[in-house]
């Protein structure tokens, strides 16, 4: 009788805890893969966020518009080596609430440039830069909304309303761009700032939302931030510039402790269930505490005793943990449990590792104390307990 | 006996006998207890944030938006159009005129208290008619803003989680305000807010528009002729809400979101816990295997078994159920946070409410896992052969 024959007869002994122990720990790795890809969706991808690039909003409020002429004060900013804007256009498309993918009126050639991990194909990006009302929308949006190349898509105004008094603006999507890696915005609908900046009333003509620039070298960030700040200071127009990280952690800094304690929660949801099913597969050893010694009896060494106890745990974390891993995989796929209300979701590559990580610590944990018990047993002991 | 009394008397034996089986049961009901205080604490939060936001609105009082707005941040309404509203019929009016309000809303950057890092406070400009409006806005300590003057009468909910005091002095662009007074008003969305002088914030801000204009109707009726009035004016192209219906919305996309993690949570914790309580009761009927078989050669049938068992796992996890609401009541009922509302983009600060309508649904939840987990096993009881149990002795 080889020792894998009799790790199999040990976990096939009592079917229905087998397998409601691989159950539970399956349920507990799927949990983790959502914990993973919301962790990453509430810090709003902070982790993809450019180094290199600074963001300048006014100081009062991201709310507050900046005018198109700080743009060549910008540029000319010690350390700047590009600079481009961009501005919240609000609008609603059909009855999706507004705001259920960003349209952004950009200078096109800029904003790509800044920005090359939207990758357009060449004939698309021409296509766009040639036609005024044209629009390049992300991947995720095309899907959801099922957008097609060459489409035009009416664009309820909500914030900017066109200077006849209209209330529709229709865009041409000329392109469909996807993220260079993962993580990337997929959702953006980014339209010419020129055509929309002559279209829209003339109250709020020549204002941008707010500018974002390249600079030579990350590590002189504050510096640059502090002279373009200092540019504009004391003006109407007064600027706050962040990296674009800081920026991004900003907004995840405003949701606020509720995406804290939703993790906190999921965490400890997490934790419980190891815990239980650990303690299963423990207890399932230490009810055999008779049998080990008739084994020893048999002739077994204390080594071959732990490698069946152990093998036996790591098998039923391993199958439990890498079928609810795979399952998680593949629910995260299918999207956010939220109906699409969260921008990025998927589970980051180094979750994956994290989370085969503790496969193998609940493994080694709920089967190495009992092991180590069972090796340490006197044969009377155990013999003793029947 | 009677199948009743079979019923009765097992039961009875069964649970009298748990406190031997404490270990398993206790993992079980803890099981369930986790299982129903995460749900109901996740889901306390979306109970919490819409109650705060349905307590806002009033049922006689409509809010005018430009059309295509689904909130105030992204509205635009002229003076002129303002006056018009004010004519329409059905609105109410005071000793001093009609009870129209045309505010304009902002967003200053304030830091959090609890982080220290900067958050998108609203500050909205009203009048002294918003008062009238809004009756259960009440001062509790200070005064209110002056007219004319950069001062700030600050929501107390605000002020508790931003760094906001009486006396302080803010700077916010050219502009320094003080603030001279904090004020309640019932719980509801107006205590996130800081409120000044519409005239003082329009031209400190370059703004020569409002973006809302709140009615207060002479009835909750008169709500539809007031509408009809206002669509069909070809001077005007608004939306005309019912304030509940416009802050019932508002809370759609952080209610999706909670309410959307909080069931998967709860789901997958739920299956992970029947599960163990499924692991306890196999383990629970496994370990009466003679006392079961005992009693079915007594003459007890195999019915009172499935009850018996079905009732010990009942037991243990409402059990469970009633300690993991406890438990969610007691430390998260109040606990008070603030986020953003993405829908107007601004800080809305509201406390967890763990309703009875929480609680009970948490209890149902357990009964469910209860069944679940005490189905199969008391199946397997019935099921136990007579003779070959008790030659296990």
């Amino acid at each position: 009788m080889n020792l894998a024959h009799l790790i199999g007869r040990n976990l096939l002994r009592r079917k229905a805890r087998t397998l409601f122990t691989l159950l539970s720990v399956l349920v507990a790795f799927v949990l983790f893969a959502y914990l993973a890809a919301i962790r990453l969706a509430f810090t709003l991808g902070i982790d993809v966020a450019g180094k290199d690039r600074l963001i300048v909003i006014h100081k009062t409020s991201l709310i507050m518009p900046l005018p198109i002429s700080h743009l060549t004060r910008i540029a000319q900013t010690e350390g700047v080596t590009a600079v481009t804007h961009a501005t919240w256009f609000g609008g609603k498309y059909q009855d999706y609430p507004e705001g259920r993918f960003g349209i952004f009126p950009v200078d096109p050639a800029g904003w790509l440039a800044m920005y090359p991990e939207f990758v357009l194909p060449p004939e698309q990006m021409q296509a766009w830069l040639a036609d005024r009302t044209g629009a390049v929308v992300g991947r995720k949006t095309a899907e959801d909304m099922g957008w097609k190349v060459g489409q035009r898509v009416p664009i309820q105004a909500t914030i900017f309303h066109k200077a006849d008094g209209s209330g529709t603006w229709e865009f041409t999507i000329d392109g469909i761009y996807s993220g260079r890696e993962r993580g990337v915005d997929e959702t953006q609908f980014l339209v010419h700032y020129d055509y929309f900046n002559e279209a829209r009333s003339e109250l709020a003509r020549d204002l941008v939302g707010w500018f974002v620039l390249r600079i030579g070298d990350p590590e002189h960030a504050a510096d640059v931030a502090r002279r373009i700040d200092q540019t504009f200071a004391n003006s109407f127009y007064e600027t706050e510039t962040t990296t674009e990280k800081a920026f991004v952690q900003g907004f995840a800094n405003q949701i606020g402790n509720i995406g804290k304690i939703l993790r906190a929660v999921m965490t400890a949801v997490f934790f419980t269930i190891l815990l239980v099913a650990g303690n299963t597969m423990a207890q399932s050893v230490r009810e055999r505490t008779s049998e080990l010694a008739v084994m020893k009896t048999l002739g077994f060494t204390d080594g071959k005793i732990l490698v069946v106890i152990l093998a036996e745990s790591l098998l039923l974390s391993g199958l439990g943990g890498g079928l609810g891993l795979l399952t998680g995989w593949l629910a995260v796929s299918t999207g956010d449990p939220t109906g699409g209300f969260l921008p990025v979701f998927f589970v980051p590559s180094r979750d994956w590792v994290i989370g085969a990580g503790f496969v193998v610590v609940l493994g080694l944990a709920s089967g190495l104390l009992p092991a180590l018990q069972a090796m340490r047993l006197r044969i009377v002991d155990g013999l003793r307990r029947v | 006996m009677s199948w009743v009394t079979q019923c009765a008397m097992i039961t009875w034996m069964v649970l009298r006998t748990i406190p031997q089986r404490l270990g398993a049961s206790l993992a079980a009901a803890v099981g369930v207890a986790g299982v129903v205080g995460v749900m109901v604490a996740v889901l306390s939060i979306a109970a919490g944030f819409r109650a705060t936001l349905e307590r806002t609105g009033s049922e006689d009082t409509a809010l005018v938006l430009r059309s295509g707005s689904d909130n105030e941040m992204s509205s635009a309404l002229s003076l002129d159009q303002a006056r018009i509203i004010a004519d329409a019929p059905g609105v109410r009016r005071g000793p001093d005129g009609p009870l129209t309000s045309a505010e304009l809303y902002v967003i200053v950057d304030l830091p959090k208290r609890s982080t220290g890092t900067e958050a998108n406070v609203p500050l909205r400009g009203v009048r002294p008619v918003t008062f009238a409006l809004r009756d259960r806005v009440r001062i509790v300590s200070g005064r209110t803003f002056e007219s004319g003057r950069n001062e700030i009468l600050a929501g107390v909910g605000a002020a508790r989680e931003f760094s906001l005091d009486l006396g302080q002095r803010l700077r916010w662009g050219e502009n320094e305000w003080t603030v001279v007074g904090l004020f309640e008003a019932g719980g509801s969305l107006s205590e996130s807010e800081l409120w000044c002088d519409v005239n003082v914030l329009q031209p400190a801000y370059r703004r020569t528009m409002f973006q809302s204009v709140s009615v207060k109707l002479e009835s909750p009726e008169a709500f539809d002729a007031f509408k009809d009035a206002l669509t069909a004016d070809p001077r005007l192209q608004v939306k005309v809400l019912r304030e509940p219906d416009y802050y019932a919305r508002q809370s759609d996309i952080l209610n999706g979101i909670i309410t959307g993690l909080g069931t998967l949570v709860a789901v997958l914790m739920g299956i992970g816990a029947v599960f163990g309580a499924l692991n306890t009761m196999y383990s629970a009927v496994a370990a009466r295997t003679r006392e079961i078989a005992t009693l079915r050669a007594l003459g007890f049938g195999g019915g009172p078994t499935v009850v018996a068992v079905l009732v010990e796992s009942l037991v243990l996890a409402t059990g469970g159920g009633v300690i993991g609401g406890l438990v969610a009541y007691l430390a998260f009922n109040g606990y008070t946070a603030s986020t953003i509302n993405w829908a107007s983009f601004s800080q809305v600060v509201f406390a967890f409410e763990v309703t009875p309508r929480l609680l009970a649904t948490g209890l149902l939840v357990s009964l469910v896992m209860g069944l679940l987990g005490g189905l199969f096993p008391a199946i397997r009881a019935a099921r136990v052969p007579v003779a070959s149990a008790l030659r296990e002795l």
